[in-house]
């Protein structure tokens, strides 16, 4: 299980389980992702296949007996799988970076050594791709941003974010789609609505879909 | 209908959960204590799944406005309807006007407060629980306010007065302290990125369950425990139970409406026979952690399936004797 260029499998309990691909965060392993949630999705017991960034968690309907199946047909079917070319739509996001909102822009900055005005240039110049929803109702999961901006998650999660946060956790992105606790560096905000439960699908964004932000305001 | 008259913190309208929406970013949301929602609904009769509403701070009020029969279950109980008082896990009946009084919960976290015939708020996305986070489910997505006024559906005419074992006493665990509550957890992907002695300091520890703890998640307080190394995970999906590290060593467990996916590395994952244990500790009280593996969790499971199937069937064989009476 621990084998540098083999998938990490672990539980989450008895109700779920977590397979994290070898290798890079980029697309060509995300579609790979894709790929396999399609598949174990129609598994017998599987309840849903969630894509996480290059990982995906299977939750169980009942949780099986003996795991050693399941464990095998993951490794099988990760080794087949081709990358899902998803050809998602494209959303532009007007961004405010800073600001109450994005307080967290200077410390972003002074951590990686950049101006304010570098963090906004080089966050806002990527195509970025959904690669997952997760965390609350409507959150994306956003693959391509520069590794010139990572900034380690949060020492002690906040236990409030504003709506609409654009965060930078990690060497990942993303924008909050409702307040809540979060780990992460609010660098700006957006007003967009990403989830409404009436909806025929309730999220807005879907993995494959890809996402610009314009640079609507920086406040210093 | 029942109406809200006074309520103290955040009760909300609950049924087991919505579980298959995660794709969506849904968390579960659903009971703290499913084990006493479960059982809440077996006594009346009810789907196990039926709402109810989780009351996790006190006094609490209530107006019956039509004849209905209840239970309460979940923490130790003083409660009184029409002069009478209701002991803890116990159904009675009320008639149109009744006001039920909650006092006090001498003992335990949540009281769950089921209906005949269950809430019947609309199902959003599967399931009646609120979704805080989202603002739907439940009762217009929020916790409920004096006058709220809750739908039940129809139920069944008069049922007797019935008193069940509580879970804590029919599930208590062999090695149970007063002061303590002890939960199996299985190991998580990350616990070997944690050294022998620092795991042993996990397991030893009493956690103290600090004032920053609630459904979304349970901010431990104790030694600090870090794993060899800084850890950032790329996100991935992650369920209630499952113990988080973030960097400053204290543990987190996610619950409920905890986020469905995350970053920090995890210990451990209390399993699903314990959470409601979790559920019932408050805050300032001590957890610790067993390890257990993956097959004893499944027989723990089985074992409170087993408490809940013979609930089912003394509840159904009373009123069999009633009826033939």
């Amino acid at each position: 299980m621990t084998t540098p260029d083999r998938p990490r499998i672990s539980l989450l309990g008895t109700s779920a389980l977590l397979f994290e691909a070898p290798g890079a965060f980029d697309l060509p392993h995300q579609r790979r992702i894709w790929a396999l949630a399609a598949t174990a999705s129609k598994w017998p017991g599987i309840r849903e296949a969630i894509p996480g960034i290059t990982n995906l968690m299977l939750t169980f309907e009942m949780p099986p007996r003996e795991l050693d199946t399941l464990i095998a047909a993951l490794n099988d079917a990760w080794d087949a799988a081709e990358g899902l070319a998803i050809g998602g739509r494209e959303i532009r996001l007007p961004v405010t970076y800073g600001g109450e909102i994005g307080s967290q822009l200077r410390s972003v900055a002074d951590h990686c050594g950049l101006s304010v005005d570098d963090v906004v240039a080089i966050h806002a110049a990527p195509l970025y791709t959904v690669f997952a929803l997760g965390s609350h109702p409507g959150y994306c999961y956003l693959g391509g941003m520069d590794p010139r901006i990572t900034m380690p998650r949060r020492q002690t999660p906040l236990q409030r974010s504003a709506g609409g946060s654009v965060s930078i956790g990690g060497s990942q992105t993303g924008v909050s789609a409702s307040p809540g606790p979060s780990g992460w560096h609010a660098i700006g905000h957006t007003n967009w609505t990403f989830f409404d439960p009436s909806w025929p699908t309730p999220a807005a964004l879907a993995p494959g879909d890809t996402i610009r932000f314009e640079i609507e305001r920086v406040i210093r | 209908m029942i109406e809200i008259l006074s309520v103290t913190g955040p009760a909300s309208v609950q049924d087991l959960g919505r579980f298959d929406q995660y794709r969506f970013g849904v968390g579960t949301s659903g009971a703290m204590d499913d084990v006493a929602l479960r059982a809440g609904n077996i006594v009346l009769g009810n789907d196990e799944n039926a709402a109810g509403i989780e009351i996790p701070m006190l006094p609490f009020k209530l107006r019956f406005d039509r004849d209905m029969a209840f239970a309460l279950t979940g923490a130790d109980v003083e409660a009184e309807i029409a002069g009478r008082a209701i002991p803890p896990w116990w159904r009675s009946h009320a008639r149109t006007g009744d006001i039920l009084t909650v006092k006090a919960m001498p003992r335990g976290a949540r009281l769950y407060l089921t209906f005949g015939g269950g809430i019947d708020v609309p199902m959003v996305l599967g399931s009646r629980s609120t979704q805080f986070r989202g603002e739907f489910g439940g009762w217009h997505g929020r916790p409920l306010q004096p006058g709220d006024i809750l739908p039940c559906a129809a139920s069944i005419a008069t049922i007797g007065d019935l008193g069940v074992e509580p879970a804590e006493i029919t599930l208590a665990r062999p090695n149970a302290a007063a002061d303590e509550t002890i939960v199996r957890v299985v190991i998580a992907g990350e616990h070997d990125r944690f050294d022998a002695t620092t795991q042993a300091l996990f397991w030893s520890s009493s956690w103290k369950i600090t004032p920053q703890s609630n459904r979304y998640g349970y901010r431990l307080q104790g030694p600090a425990v870090k794993p060899k190394a800084p850890i950032e995970k790329r996100s991935h999906g992650i369920v209630p139970g499952v113990i988080q590290i973030p960097p400053n060593g204290q543990p987190i467990i996610q619950m409920r409406d905890a986020q469905t996916s995350g970053g920090y590395p995890k210990i451990a994952t209390v399993i699903r026979a314990d959470l409601w244990r979790v559920g019932q500790a408050r805050l300032g009280r001590k957890l610790r952690f067993e390890q257990t593996a993956y097959a004893e969790a499944l027989a723990a499971e089985a074992e409170m399936s087993a408490y809940l199937d013979r609930l089912r069937t003394n509840v159904r064989l009373i009123a069999e004797i009633r009826t033939c009476r």
